[in-house]
């Protein structure tokens, strides 16, 4: 039970939730019944079918209603006499700017994606109110303390960040299912059913440039008077038979490589059915658009199942089919989504028709789905030890109790001592770019590069900022804002589109510049370097940012169970999916916990703490940091009880 | 697994995707077929029980007559607050509605009452086959052991699991008797066996052969446990008052158990002695980590634990102790 000063910390506590989902709905819950009476809470989720499984404040007849006022109700039902003001809104939205903040004693989130985390991170920051962070995948968890010149920010550390691959992987030499996946999802789909005007490549590179590109020009339009089943083969001939063929042509791409296998309907396939007109009757019986589907219609039941080649073929020419009989008017401007049955069928038989050709093995529907769609794993039971967690930090917040503050960390297996890990938090990082002023560095190409890949690539990609308002000297070079005249709007709009040294106040090496988000009162200096060349592998936005903590590449692996996805690469997407619905991305800094274990103390590890410590940071973290690992474990301090408190080593 | 296993429903296949995810069809499928006993609805128990219908158990039996008082519902956020509805029923009857909610497709329902069964300790052996798991709180020393000596006399295995939360503190103990379950490492699935004691083996093993870092709140746990009995007290009523009488009967254990006294201070004891009222967030955590041991004893998946767990929030510090006698 709370004592007597907890009691009258929280009850005179305004606490501000970010986030009403996954751990939202238990923390709601668990703020409720630990007596706090005044709580904001921010969401700007509607309630989905997959969220009931553990946001329990949610029911069916719910489904498509706002989190944050749905929670509200389901917890003024046991606890009728507190305040609960839900926001239906996007956390980034300008009416919560610094002065809504500064109303708060404690900020909570609960949030899923790291853009709207980084922007909790920097109000809080700016209106200096403390911060409780939290995450879970699966069985795993943390939950952190971020209070401003006492503890890091949430910045202060390398973030995961979705994981990207080069552009050639994906269109030629894909080698692991997820880069059929991306193949499928932003090339194909994209190409066929989406904006038919984006530029990717998806005939495969090849040295006679000139041969393809003339065949590329209109292979993907539908001729007139062209027969549905004619085009979906043709297609199908296309981007996994001629383009394979092509691809082999280039003997370099595969003296290393395993040889793709060009597939062709006619090798896969019976012969084109005769009495095509049969299907199409079939076919149109269903006519609610999101029901539509191909496995249906072929007879496949169980998304979990492993379809054959033949299978897959028979789902990709039927998925096509059905997206031009039963929605043709949506043809043009589709996008992936994983909630959308039809195309998810689509992007899981063409990726593995491709996976087939490359020798890759095949997955199941299930499975697909949960790579393409970013699908984080999802339990209730990590959620409320998370959110206890969360509520036991926001009391000593409250009480202002710097010396218990812990970031703990959820382990998943109990075999040894060891479930809840609580360490000491860290100092704030004097090199970090939001809490401390330090300027950075770009190099870039000032010839070449247009100020709007500097905009996109590096003050938003990168820096996160949403509003941003770019000088150079007094000289204003770039800001967006509704309050500005149609001269700047165009002026800016013009800007974007030069090169950097060709600005009206030209950036070149040496130049400082000076970006703002007035929202997020976040400053920050960019000292230029130019530099001509860059790799084109492994740089190829042709800028590098430095000073600034870098995304580590982080490769989750679960292996919780069987029938999960063996690859369940939750970050692995070449476009991070901030409206996915679950709680994305365990905090990947363990690594650092471990290595700079000298000054930093892993206060409450029993004395058996072994395996666990390093083999979660061990999954966590990048294959550079394995080695560190090795070398400075064993200078962490164990602080024991009074008979054991020796140096330990964690490995 | 072969096609003879009943396949989930499109249904259950939508609501359980994310949690299928981390554990598999698999283990989804055995949730579903399981029946779990839960007695003594505090804040605890009640965190357990919303956890283990959200992730799909067949069926829950709820055991608790006691009427409603302030105390009983200070964690509970089962029972709507309007006080018609609260008037003349059981907590268990009271707590039965939302959990139907959290999930229809799980069967919910109230223990017959306890005046025709008697106390949860004269409960028959057969009254606990129907169950895969039973989970009780808020008991006495003598009801503990009684009903885990039931669960072991069984044919088939039935998991057993005690929860105690006192102050901000918590206790889990695990008795899945001989258990095997299979674990994935280093990508190969392996197989592994475990042998737990029962509730009365564990606490029987002499205290001065426990690890010298024996978990604190281990002892205290005994301590108060005993006092209750000789003091005939009704499990959870205890004061600040009787810290005398139980500083008096913690000096004799450790005489006679050849332990030092300091591995039981009196604030651990105050603290644990003086809370009537539950910690929320203490219930949530322990709540937690109880529903996912339940989980993986259930679907045999995952290092279950063996077999006390101790939470303290004061220190954030969670212990794992396996307490067994040294001889089996």
């Amino acid at each position: 039970m709370a004592s007597e000063e907890q009691l009258a910390a929280i009850k005179g506590a305004k606490v501000l939730m970010v986030g009403a989902g996954g751990i939202g709905c238990e923390l709601l819950k668990t703020l409720a019944l630990s007596g706090f009476e005044d709580i904001h809470i921010i969401d700007m989720d509607t309630i989905e079918v997959s969220n009931l499984n553990r946001q329990f404040l949610f029911r069916q007849k719910h489904v498509g209603q706002s989190k944050a006022k749905v929670a509200r109700e389901a917890v003024l039902k046991f606890r009728p006499h507190i305040r609960i003001t839900p926001y239906h809104a996007n956390v980034k939205d300008p009416d919560f700017n610094v002065d809504f903040f500064k109303q708060f004693n404690v900020v909570l989130n609960g949030l899923d994606n790291l853009d709207a985390r980084r922007h909790v991170n920097r109000l809080c920051l700016a209106s200096g109110v403390p911060l409780v962070e939290s995450g879970t995948t699966g069985f795993l968890g943390q939950v952190t303390v971020h209070v401003k010149g006492k503890t890091e920010c949430y910045e202060c550390q390398p973030k995961p960040a979705p994981k990207t691959y080069p552009v050639c992987t994906i269109t030629s030499t894909p080698s692991k299912f997820v880069h059929c996946i991306v193949w499928a999802k932003d090339l194909l789909f994209t190409k066929l059913f989406g904006d038919k005007n984006q530029d990717n490549d998806l005939n495969v590179r090849s040295t006679d440039a000139s041969s393809s590109s003339e065949h590329a020009e209109d292979v993907f339009e539908r001729r007139a008077d062209e027969d549905i089943e004619q085009y979906g083969r043709r297609i199908y001939d296309h981007v996994f038979g001629y383009n394979i063929e092509v691809a082999l042509r280039n003997e370099e791409t595969w003296k290393n490589r395993n040889r793709p296998r060009p597939l062709y309907t006619k090798d896969v396939l019976p012969p084109q059915p005769v009495e095509q007109n049969g299907n199409k009757d079939k076919a149109s019986k269903t006519c609610d658009p999101t029901s539509v589907s191909a496995m249906a219609y072929l007879g496949l039941k169980n998304p979990q199942d492993l379809w054959s080649l033949k299978e897959n073929s028979e789902v990709f020419l039927e998925a096509l089919k059905l997206f031009f009989l039963k929605r043709e008017k949506e043809i043009g401007q589709l996008g992936f989504d994983k909630d959308d049955q039809l195309a998810v069928e689509f992007v899981t038989s063409a990726a593995n028709i491709r996976a087939a050709s490359f020798g890759i093995p095949l997955h199941s529907l299930f499975e697909a789905k949960g790579i393409a769609g970013n699908i984080v794993h999802a339990v209730a039971t990590t959620n409320a030890i998370i959110a206890g967690l969360i509520v036991l930090e926001a009391m000593k917040v409250l009480q202002n109790d710097v010396k218990s503050y812990r970031m703990t960390y959820c382990l998943e297996h109990s075999s040894r001592k060891m479930l809840l890990m609580p360490v000491e938090p860290f100092e704030p990082n004097k090199s970090c770019y939001v809490c401390s002023e330090t300027p950075l560095t770009l190099e870039i190409n000032t010839h070449r590069s247009k100020l709007r890949d500097f905009v996109e690539k590096v003050v938003k990609a990168k820096l996160g900022m949403s509003l941003p308002l770019i000088m150079h000297g007094v000289a204003l070079l770039y800001e967006v804002g509704d309050d500005l005249e149609e001269d700047e709007v165009a002026n800016y709009a013009a800007n974007l589109d030069k090169v950097l040294s060709e600005l009206p106040s030209p950036v070149t090496g040496g130049t400082i510049l000076t970006v703002e988000d007035l929202q997020q009162e976040l400053k920050c200096s960019i000292n230029i370097k130019h530099r001509e060349e860059f790799d084109e592998e492994k740089e190829p936005d042709e800028m590098v940012l430095s000073g600034w903590t870098p995304a580590l590449a982080a490769e989750k692996k679960t292996k919780t169970s069987d029938n999960g996805p063996s690859s369940s690469n939750a970050s692995q997407a070449v476009q991070p999916e901030p409206e996915d619905d679950d709680e994305l991305e365990i905090i990947l800094k363990d690594p650092e916990i471990l290595s700079a274990g000298n000054k930093r103390k892993l206060s409450d590890i029993s004395n058996t703490a072994d395996s666990e410590v390093s083999r979660v940071t061990g999954e966590m973290q990048t294959k550079s940091h394995v080695e560190e690992d090795d070398t400075h474990t064993d200078t962490i301090m164990i602080d024991g009880n009074s008979d054991i408190s020796k140096k330990k080593r964690v490995q | 697994m072969g096609k003879e296993c009943e396949e989930l429903t499109e249904q259950e296949t939508a609501i359980y995707d994310r949690q299928i995810r981390v554990w598999g069809v698999d283990a989804q499928r055995r949730l579903s077929k399981s029946h779990i006993f839960v007695s003594g609805l505090k804040g605890t128990v009640v965190e357990f029980c919303k956890n283990i219908v959200l992730a799909g158990v067949g069926s829950l039996t709820l055991n608790d007559d006691r009427f409603v008082t302030e105390e009983l519902l200070s964690a509970n956020f089962l029972v709507p607050s309007d006080q018609n509805v609260t008037r003349g029923k059981s907590l268990a009857e009271l707590c039965c509605e939302s959990p139907k909610d959290f999930n229809p497709m799980v069967s919910v329902s109230v223990n017959l009452p306890l005046i025709f069964l008697g106390d949860l300790a004269s409960f028959d052996v057969e009254f606990f086959q129907k169950f895969d798991a039973v989970v009780i709180s808020c008991c006495s020393l003598l009801t503990k052991k009684s009903v885990n000596a039931k669960c072991r006399k069984l044919p088939r295995r039935v998991a057993f699991d005690h929860v105690e939360c006192r102050d901000s503190c918590g206790e889990i103990f695990v008795d899945l008797q001989n258990y095997s379950y299979s674990k994935k490492k280093n990508e190969e699935t392996i197989e592994c066996q475990l042998h737990y004691p029962s509730f009365e083996e564990a606490t029987e093993v002499p205290w001065r052969s426990l690890p010298k870092r024996m978990s604190k709140l281990y002892f205290a746990m005994r301590v108060i446990e005993r006092f209750e009995v000789l003091e005939k007290r009704n499990p959870i009523d205890t004061s600040a008052d009787d810290l005398p009488n139980v500083l008096k009967l913690r000096k004799e254990l450790c005489e006679a158990q050849w332990i030092n006294e300091s591995q039981i201070p009196d604030s651990l004891l105050e603290r644990l002695l003086a809370s009537k009222h539950e910690f929320p967030p203490v219930c949530a955590i322990v709540g937690g980590v109880l529903g996912q041991e339940v989980i993986k004893a259930i679907s045999g998946k995952g290092d279950p634990l063996k077999n006390f767990f101790f939470f303290d929030a004061t220190d954030g510090k969670v212990i794992i102790e396996d307490i067994s006698n040294v001889n089996s």
